[in-house]
């Protein structure tokens, strides 16, 4: 094998904050190379700083490509490399199709007019590369995330690819497209196709890596040969710097008094007024309870949560919410929040966070009454609320004022978080609430939700993560296709029955 | 030393928006002193210049809130001659009494405010389209009312809006002194006096928001930076009151505008309703699941800014002494110009009312020394419009460097 990639003594910093301090990274050619390490430890900072995100110029160290010193400006002159970056964040434009998004940017064009039969055609061959049977002029905004994501790597492939970089491709994936998508990286592997994998998802890591390179802190501590396997504790244990023993914070049920109770709840699809999306569901959480609901993407799990949480999502909806027994007001989301439910969003880019504003800024958006006195905001309380909040979650940033926009996902996460704890809930609804999180900061979320619930609050998590729904609650709800199609208590549970039971409906 | 001068070049890049506002307004201010002989400076011309501007600063402080929402409005300008057609009907047709067509013609541009809003709001109707229509039929409404001529002049009663000055509060032998001393025919003591409050307050403000910075670690603006900018901010506000007193003192409109601004200022930085208006432009689907009432928001807005618009028709027809189907004619254009100049974002989300009334002062100051140099009307529009574009060409230009 020969290296494929050499960075060296990468080290980038923004104000306030060393992101990359001397980081050094080697990748071999055609193997699968993961990179572990915390939220914010500057993984995808470096993958930015490879792909041209971040120019040659605006770091120091060295990168070498293919034997040579390379400096790219920009995303383009990285690409025309054979370098091509899938981000966190997706990019394909939801209105468009599937081909459109393929060759936008570098579209088959001649004489500016685009050959859209020919397009289409090569679209088909690269989509039954990763395996999907759509049609190219599907569009983008009709396929779930898992097949979005396969998507993004045929455009990677429409690009003659030498090196994919996939950053927390199966963040927001069911564990079976997830299993699709590693499948297709060994695909490509065998194909020649060198990969570099950022998850937090460490089973997955130990699946298809040959060698994992750990960063902690913006400094690379290790770097393992997987290539016959890694145990998950190696991995974490660099990470974080001490041994883990548990992933999950002991916790003893103690169910007290009837908490939520919702009944009979309907909800129709907004745009098609014929599709009942949520069907006759009832559902309860007692007093420090955490109660999971399980399901598939699409089992309409989040419809659930926001048509309750103040009507934000659905029409026609139907269905009483009892808090403490007694009929509670959440037509709208003022008045569930003044209920005392809260609700954390799956999606917290779009819909959980302003991402131009602050960290205190965010913190305090949902419970602007518990800074201000008769209107006017009370600017010490408010940080000192947002400074409470950033310790007690650990989260990192050099200060309350930094753009949220500036944090890595996970710590974004944990704002959302804040702003919600802070707004001192009866009820907290979670939505995919560990997605994109490190295992460090998982276990403290964990350890935030056994404390809400010792203290007789209720927790509702919505998770496509069944370690974690097994882990954490003490009842169990499976959805299936807008439908409650079973319970189960925690020590009936089990990741088989819990498949069974959406299989069999 | 070194580091010193690195701190003070990091804290410049990273205020170059503020700073390059300031600084812009100062460089444009000398360079129409000299073009125009050191008129643009002279007591007669600052008063004039504070008359003439008085109504688009009025109307750019409804105009940030409406864009920090995320939204825009184009009626203003119809609105604002609308509302001028309805105080000359009302005071000089039908003999009306002064304070309660004042009342009437505020309570009318709220309601206008309303109508717009509503469907901005509460239908999702872009505001573009939705005040494009309100623009032609509060200009059609205008001529309808007017009967396409000038109805003047008003009662000296409703001329004081914009044309009267505060009384000097201060014994007229101190007035007497410091015009011998300074070589003036006369001169206005509570002019000064206030102009030294206030710079007086700038810095006293500035101290405190210094202080509670470092107390939480905000890095915060080094201090030979901290005193440049305050000193050039107060002694400007010395130096203007000055030159006011030497000429007729404090005008109404100057009260007026300084209260809405301080009003304004406070609402945007310091309440709940403020933040939740940011929060609004920022992103509208993150603040409605924040429980913020985002439609209630965006309806508020828009009544704000009709009341808004209402007062600058009023003090614009004070000040013409009649009501005329031109008034105000694209008038809304020089507003957003100046909300835009002075950093406000198009998607909204952003935005500081001390920006748009430097931006309106910038605008201002153009047009005129532009006027005083005789330059035609086509060029000044040339001109203003390359202003406004680069203004925003460095506001973009400026963030995709640091991103
Ligand atoms: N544009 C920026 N300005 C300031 N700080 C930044 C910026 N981008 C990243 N950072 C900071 O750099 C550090 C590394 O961020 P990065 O996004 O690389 O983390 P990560 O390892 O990808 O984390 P995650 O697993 O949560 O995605 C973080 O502390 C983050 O706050
Ligand atoms: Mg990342």
């Amino acid at each position: 094998m020969s290296t494929l990639l050499e960075m060296r003594t990468i080290t980038k910093e923004f104000p306030g904050v060393k992101a990359l301090d001397q980081v050094n990274l080697v990748v071999e050619r055609g193997e699968i190379h993961a990179i572990c390490g915390e939220n914010g430890a500057g993984k995808s900072t470096l993958m930015k700083v490879l792909s041209g995100v971040y120019p040659a110029g605006t770091y120091d160290g060295e990168i070498h490509f293919e034997g040579a010193l390379a400096t790219f400006k920009n995303i383009r002159e990285s690409e025309d490399q054979g370098i091509i970056i899938i981000h966190q964040e997706l990019a394909l434009v939801p209105e468009l199709s599937i081909a459109e998004n393929i060759f936008l940017g570098n579209e088959t064009a001649k004489g500016g007019v685009i050959n859209w039969h020919e397009a289409n055609q090569h679209t088909e061959k690269l989509l039954a590369k990763v395996g999907l049977s759509e049609a190219p002029t599907t569009r983008i905004d009709s396929l779930g995330v898992g097949k979005q994501q396969l998507v993004e790597i045929a455009k990677a492939l429409s690009k003659d690819v030498k090196l994919l970089i996939l950053d927390e491709p199966t963040a927001a994936l069911q564990e079976n497209d997830s299993k699709k998508l590693l499948d297709l990286m060994l695909e490509l592997k065998s194909q020649g196709v060198t990969s570099i994998i950022i998850s937090h998802k460490l089973n997955e890591v130990g699946f298809v890596a040959d060698t994992v390179t750990v960063i902690r802190d913006g400094m690379s501590v290790s770097t393992i040969d997987a290539s016959n396997g890694v145990s998950e504790d190696e991995i974490v244990r660099d990470m974080v710097g001490r041994d883990m023993s548990d992933r999950y914070p002991a916790r003893e049920p103690r169910a007290g008094e009837m908490l939520l109770e919702v009944e009979n709840w309907n909800v129709w699809h907004p745009e098609h007024s014929e599709r009942q999306v949520i069907k006759d569901i009832s559902f309860n959480v007692r007093a420090g309870e955490v109660v999971g609901i399980a399901g598939l993407m699409g089992s309409g799990r989040t419809e659930l949560a926001m048509s309750i949480f103040g009507k934000s999502y659905g029409r026609k909806i139907s269905g009483t919410v009892k808090l403490h027994g007694t009929v509670a007001d959440v037509s709208r989301v003022d008045r569930a929040i003044d209920a005392g439910l809260a609700y954390v969003t799956e999606d917290r880019k779009s819909l959980g966070l302003i991402l131009d504003e602050t960290i205190q800024f965010n913190t305090t958006l949902a419970n602007l009454d518990g800074v201000s006195k008769a209107g006017v905001l009370n600017a010490n309380s408010e940080t000192k609320v947002a400074e409470e909040y950033r310790e007690a979650l650990k989260t990192r940033t050099p200060s309350v004022f930094q753009k949220v926009g500036n944090l890595s996902g996970g710590n974004q996460q944990k704002v959302v978080l804040a702003k919600w704890l802070f707004t001192g809930p009866e009820v907290l609804i979670l939505d995919e609430p560990t997605r994109g999180i490190d295992v460090g900061a998982k276990y403290e979320i964990y350890s935030i939700i056994n404390d809400l619930s010792a203290d007789g609050k209720g927790v509702v998590m919505i998770s496509s993560e069944m370690p974690e729904l097994l882990g954490m609650c003490d009842r169990i709800y499976v959805m299936n296709e807008g439908a409650l199609v079973g319970e189960l208590a925690a020590k009936d549970a089990s990741q088989e029955r819990i498949m069974s039971l959406i299989v069999t409906e | 030393m070194d580091k010193h001068t690195n701190s003070v070049k990091a804290h410049l890049v990273a205020h170059m928006r503020d700073f390059g506002l300031l600084f812009a307004l100062i460089a444009i201010m000398a360079i129409f002193q000299i073009a125009t002989g050191g008129i643009l400076l002279r007591p007669v011309n600052l008063t004039n210049l504070l008359l003439q501007n008085s109504y688009i600063i009025i109307m750019a402080l409804g105009m940030l809130l409406v864009i920090v929402a995320g939204h825009i409005d184009l009626s203003v300008g119809s609105v604002m001659g609308f509302v001028g057609a309805l105080a000359a009907v009302m005071i000089v047709s039908n003999d009306v009494p002064v304070p309660i067509a004042i009342a009437v013609c505020l309570v009318a541009g709220g309601i206008i405010g309303a109508a717009q809003g509503y469907f901005v709001a509460f239908w999702r109707i872009p505001p573009f389209i939705v005040t494009l229509a309100g623009m032609l039929v509060f200009r059609g409404l205008t001529l309808w009312l007017l009967e396409g001529q000038s109805i003047g002049p008003f009662p000296k009663e409703f001329q004081v809006l914009s044309t009267g000055f505060v009384p000097d509060i201060f014994p007229a032998a101190w007035g007497a002194g410091l015009a011998e001393m300074v070589g003036a025919r006369k001169f206005n003591v509570l002019s000064l006096a206030l102009g030294i409050v206030a710079a007086i307050g700038v810095v006293v403000m500035g101290v405190k928001k210094r202080s509670r910075d470092a107390e939480y670690g905000i890095d915060s603006e080094p201090n030979s930076l901290f005193w440049v900018r305050n000193v050039i901010v107060s002694g400007a506000l010395v130096f203007l009151m000055f030159k006011l007193s030497t000429f007729r003192g404090v005008p109404n409109v100057l009260v007026t505008m300084a209260i809405l601004i301080a009003i304004y200022a406070f609402i945007t930085e310091r309440t709940v309703i403020g933040r939740r208006i940011y929060a609004l432009g920022g992103n509208e689907k993150a603040a409605k699941l924040s429980g913020i009432k985002t439609e209630r928001l965006t309806f508020i807005a828009f009544v704000n800014m009709g009341v808004m618009a209402a007062l600058a028709g009023l003090i614009f027809a004070a000040r013409l002494n009649s009501a005329t189907p031109k008034a105000g004619f694209a008038l809304e254009l020089d507003v957003i110009a100046a909300v835009f100049i002075g950093g406000a974002s198009m998607s909204g989300g952003s935005g500081k009312i001390i920006g748009a009334v430097v931006g309106a002062f910038i605008m201002g100051v153009m047009n005129n020394g532009m006027s005083i140099l005789g330059i035609g009307i086509d060029y000044q529009q040339v001109i203003k419009g390359l202003v406004l574009l680069a203004a925003v060409f460095f506001d973009v230009y400026n963030k995709q460097k640091q991103g």
